[in-house]
């Protein structure tokens, strides 16, 4: 049996006034590629935030591997396989690319050495190691994009959340994004993917939660999904 | 290597201390010195949490009054003696640096500046309101006869050269250990920091912990210095100032950018003092800052690594 490797129940996140996650619950099990889809402003990011430790919520249970991960801070999240990568790029700018990674490796993987030579190997999986040694702001778009999912991957994540990593990314890159995607679901790694690419995230997933206004609307396989009334109605109105 | 290099250079510089203490050149010289070194010290502290962790502190002249006032209620109340009288206020001001740590640190920016310079405000009236360490009147301290060689001023100046090599020793490790590169993702992003496992909350107190204590360690000798003080020249605005001055002119990422822009920015200020006029060496600090931050924003250091083409 696979057994739930991240289950979210009833969580709720208030910003004054505003409900941005009302009750919203979801389980991933291990080694599932999940998609969270939603139109802009459902709540998707708020509920990374919530999951990852960047925002506390108001309400609700978070467990990982069925411990209760709820009021815990963020870096302790990671520590536990829990990695996430930012929809905007967050790198650290005075570093290389190679030094980026030896922040994880060395923080949240545990590394005794300066793991120089596991980042390198990383770099290789990714596709940047060329680049081992420039500044990220010499970085283009898609290898930026690299480079956060690279980083996220030095953590050693068992759960790796993509926020939006194919945003302003060619039809081609996208591609070559999913095939590294893919390749690291085969190695185990379980993935959250929240995209507005639907071409993406409905070829990725096995399983797709749909959000609307903070609330979670439908669930199903990716056929299922585009089928669904509520769906096409949240997205395109009445 | 590079340890045992680092090692022999700060014993060097201590001994050659010594040796220029025990040369009785002009006594006025080790006293000018004294200010220069005590600035190593203030500058290298401050860079700790300024400069690697990226918070600008404005309260600086509050962690340094401290180490000095802790140090006169303790010559007041047990005549102690002046290593006790260093480790106190290192230890007082470094409690403030956690406690402040504690407080302000959910502030980003220059929110936390400002409540650093609050601080600053909030502990001088307090001071003011204390007859015990002398008040608003101010306190004159008397030292103790007979120190071990030479005379106060040469001894004062040679306890500074082992604590600037001490507080540079100790920036220098930071910079090499985990902290430090810790420090220095948290101050690129600290979300993406503490998203890849880095505790941000615990080094930036541990940050904040040690520039305090090493800024109370700088105040502390204070009161043997000068012989009389009174709040409004413990907690002078110049030694914020100046310690945020001389780190960006020597370059915030390296140990030895505020050992150059305090060397460069102390001498030249003494030598203004002397020269033409005590009251235009702040004029010099912030003339040099502009000129600093719009030309070299990375200070002499990064002028240094772009001509190396790195």
């Amino acid at each position: 049996m696979v057994r739930g490797l991240l289950e979210v129940e009833g969580l709720t996140k208030r910003f004054g006034g505003f409900t941005a996650l009302n009750g919203v619950s979801l389980d991933v099990k291990s080694g599932e590629r999940f998609g969270l889809i939603g139109p802009n402003g459902s709540g998707k990011t708020t509920l990374i935030n919530c999951v990852s430790g960047a925002l506390s919520s108001d309400g609700g249970r978070i467990r990982f591997e069925g411990r209760d991960i709820t009021a815990i801070p963020a870096h302790r999240r990671t520590r536990l396989g829990v990695v996430r990568t930012f929809q905007i790029p967050r790198p650290f700018a005075s570093m290389t690319v190679l030094e980026n990674l030896v922040i994880p490796l060395e923080y949240a993987a545990g590394a005794r050495d300066d793991g120089a030579a596991e980042a390198m190997e990383i770099l290789r999986t990714i596709g940047l190691e060329s680049k081992a040694h420039t500044r990220p702001a010499e970085l283009t778009q898609i290898e930026m994009r690299k480079l956060e999912l690279a980083r996220a991957l030095a953590a050693k994540p068992k759960l790796l959340i993509s926020d939006e990593a194919m945003a302003g990314l060619s039809s081609g890159e996208v591609d070559h994004m999913l095939t590294i995607l893919f390749r690291l679901n085969e190695r185990g790694i379980t993935i959250i993917m929240i995209e507005h690419i639907m071409r993406a995230v409905m070829l990725f997933s096995e399983r797709v939660v749909v959000l609307d206004a903070g609330e979670r609307i439908a669930e199903g396989t990716p056929d299922a999904i585009v089928r669904d009334p509520a769906v096409e109605k949240a997205y395109l109105g009445d | 290597m590079r340890t045992g290099g680092g090692l022999l250079a700060g014993l060097a510089v201590i001994v050659g201390g010594i040796l220029l203490a025990s040369l009785g050149v002009n006594q006025y010289l080790y006293f000018a010195g004294y200010v220069v070194l005590q600035y190593v010290v203030v500058a290298t502290a401050w860079n700790i949490l300024g400069g690697y962790a990226g918070y600008v502190n404005f309260g600086t002249s509050a962690f340094f009054a401290l180490g000095a006032y802790t140090a006169i209620f303790l010559i007041e109340a047990v005549q102690a003696p002046l290593p006790v009288l260093i480790l106190a206020g290192g230890l007082v001001s470094g409690l403030l640096g956690l406690g402040i740590g504690y407080l302000t640190l959910r502030l980003k920016g220059v929110f936390f500046s400002i409540a650093t310079l609050a601080l600053s405000v909030v502990l001088q009236t307090l001071i003011m309101n204390w007859d015990y360490v002398g008040g608003a009147k101010g306190v004159t301290v008397i030292r103790p006869g007979g120190p071990l060689f030479g005379n106060w001023v040469t001894l004062l100046f040679t306890v500074m050269v082992g604590l600037a090599v001490a507080a540079v020793t100790v920036a220098w490790l930071i910079e090499r250990s985990w902290v430090g590169r810790g420090l220095t993702a948290l101050r690129d992003s600290e979300e993406a920091a503490e998203c890849m496992g880095v505790p941000t909350l615990r080094l930036k107190l541990l940050a904040t912990t040690i520039s305090g204590f090493l800024l109370g360690v700088a105040g502390a000798p204070f009161p043997y210095y000068v012989t009389y003080v009174e709040p409004s020249s413990a907690f002078n605005l110049d030694y914020a100032v100046n310690a945020l001055a001389m780190s960006m002119i020597g370059g915030t990422t390296t140990w030895i950018g505020p050992v150059i822009g305090a060397v460069l920015l102390g001498t030249a200020q003494q030598v203004a003092t002397v020269t033409i006029s005590s009251e235009l060496n702040l004029l010099i600090v912030g003339v040099v800052l502009v000129a600093f931050v719009v030309l070299a924003p990375e200070g002499i250091m990064g002028l240094v690594r772009r001509a190396r083409g790195r």
